[in-house]
C-alpha cells in the first residue's frame, strides 16, 4: 500500500495513435484541398472560388460526420481524429481565407473583398446546418 | 515535389492543433471553443507574416499551405459554432463568429505589415 496517489493513478493511454491518425489525416486533406487550387488557380484580383468551395464543401461534410459518429453509431476511436480533425481539418483553412481577403483589400476591389469575407461565412454556417440536418433525416433522428 | 511539401507541412500542423485544442479546452472549461480560435488566430498572424516576407515558392508552400493550412481550419469554427446555436448559446455563437472573423483578419494584416516592414520589397 502506498500513500503516493500518483501509484495508484491509472495509466494515462497513450496518444500516439490519435496524433499519427490526425497527422496522416491532416497530410491528406491538405493535398486534396493544394491539389483543389492547382486545378482550379485564382488569378489575382479574383474571388478565389477553388479555397471557397474548399471551406463550404469541409463544413458540410463536419455537419454530416460529427452526427454519425457522436448521434447515429459508435464509431472506432480513430475514426473522428483521422476524419473529422485530420483530413476536414486538413482540408478546411481559415489563415488562406483572412490572406486572400488581405490580399484582395485593395482600391476597386472592396466589394469583392467583403462578398469573399461573408460570403464563405454565410456559405459555411448554411453548409455545416445542412449537413448535420439532412444525415439526422436520413437516419430518420 | 510540391505536394510532399504540403503533406509534409500539414502533417505538422494538424497535430499541433490537436494537441493545442486539448491543453487549452482542458485549462478552459465551458461551451466557448477558446482552443480553436488561438488556433486559427495564430495561424493568421503566421501566414500573415509568410505572406509579407514575399517567400520563395518552396518554402512557402512548406509553411503556408502546408503547415498554417493544416493548422486553422473552417470546418471546426463552423461545426462549433453550430453546436453553440443548437445548445442555445446565442450569444457565444455570435461572439465566436465575430471575434474569430474580426481578429483573425486583424492578425494576418498585422503578420503581413510586420514583415514587410523588416524585409521591404
Amino acid at each position: 500500500m502506498s500513500g503516493d496517489p500518483r501509484a495508484t493513478a491509472p495509466p494515462r493511454p497513450s496518444q500516439l495513435p490519435t496524433v499519427t491518425a490526425v497527422a496522416i489525416g491532416g497530410g491528406l486533406g491538405a493535398l486534396a484541398r493544394f491539389g483543389l487550387t492547382r486545378a482550379w488557380p485564382t488569378a489575382p484580383g479574383h474571388f478565389p472560388w477553388a479555397t471557397f468551395a474548399t471551406n463550404v464543401a469541409g463544413c458540410f461534410l463536419i455537419g454530416v460526420l460529427m452526427v454519425i459518429v457522436t448521434e447515429i453509431r459508435v464509431a472506432h476511436p480513430l475514426v473522428r481524429p483521422f476524419l473529422g480533425v485530420g483530413v476536414l481539418g486538413g482540408f478546411t483553412t481559415f489563415s488562406t481565407y483572412a490572406v486572400e481577403f488581405h490580399n484582395l483589400l485593395s482600391p476597386g476591389l472592396v466589394a469583392v473583398a467583403f462578398a469573399y469575407l461573408a460570403g464563405t461565412l454565410l456559405a459555411a454556417m448554411v453548409a455545416v446546418f445542412a449537413g448535420a440536418a439532412l444525415t439526422r433525416r436520413l437516419a430518420g433522428r | 515535389m510540391t505536394a510532399l511539401l504540403v503533406i509534409a507541412g500539414a502533417m505538422v500542423g494538424a497535430p499541433l492543433r490537436y494537441l493545442t485544442d486539448r491543453t487549452v479546452q482542458a485549462r478552459h472549461g465551458g461551451p466557448f471553443p477558446w482552443g480553436t480560435l488561438l488556433i486559427n488566430l495564430t495561424g493568421c498572424l503566421v501566414l500573415g507574416a509568410l505572406a509579407g516576407a514575399t517567400l520563395p515558392g518552396p518554402l512557402f508552400t512548406l509553411l503556408g499551405t502546408g503547415f498554417c493550412g493544416g493548422l486553422t481550419t473552417y470546418s471546426t469554427f463552423s461545426f462549433e459554432t453550430l453546436r453553440l446555436i443548437e445548445q442555445k448559446a446565442y450569444f457565444y455563437a455570435a461572439m465566436n463568429v465575430v471575434i474569430t472573423i474580426a481578429a483573425g483578419i486583424g492578425a494576418a494584416f498585422a503578420g503581413f505589415a510586420t514583415t514587410q516592414a523588416i524585409f521591404p520589397v
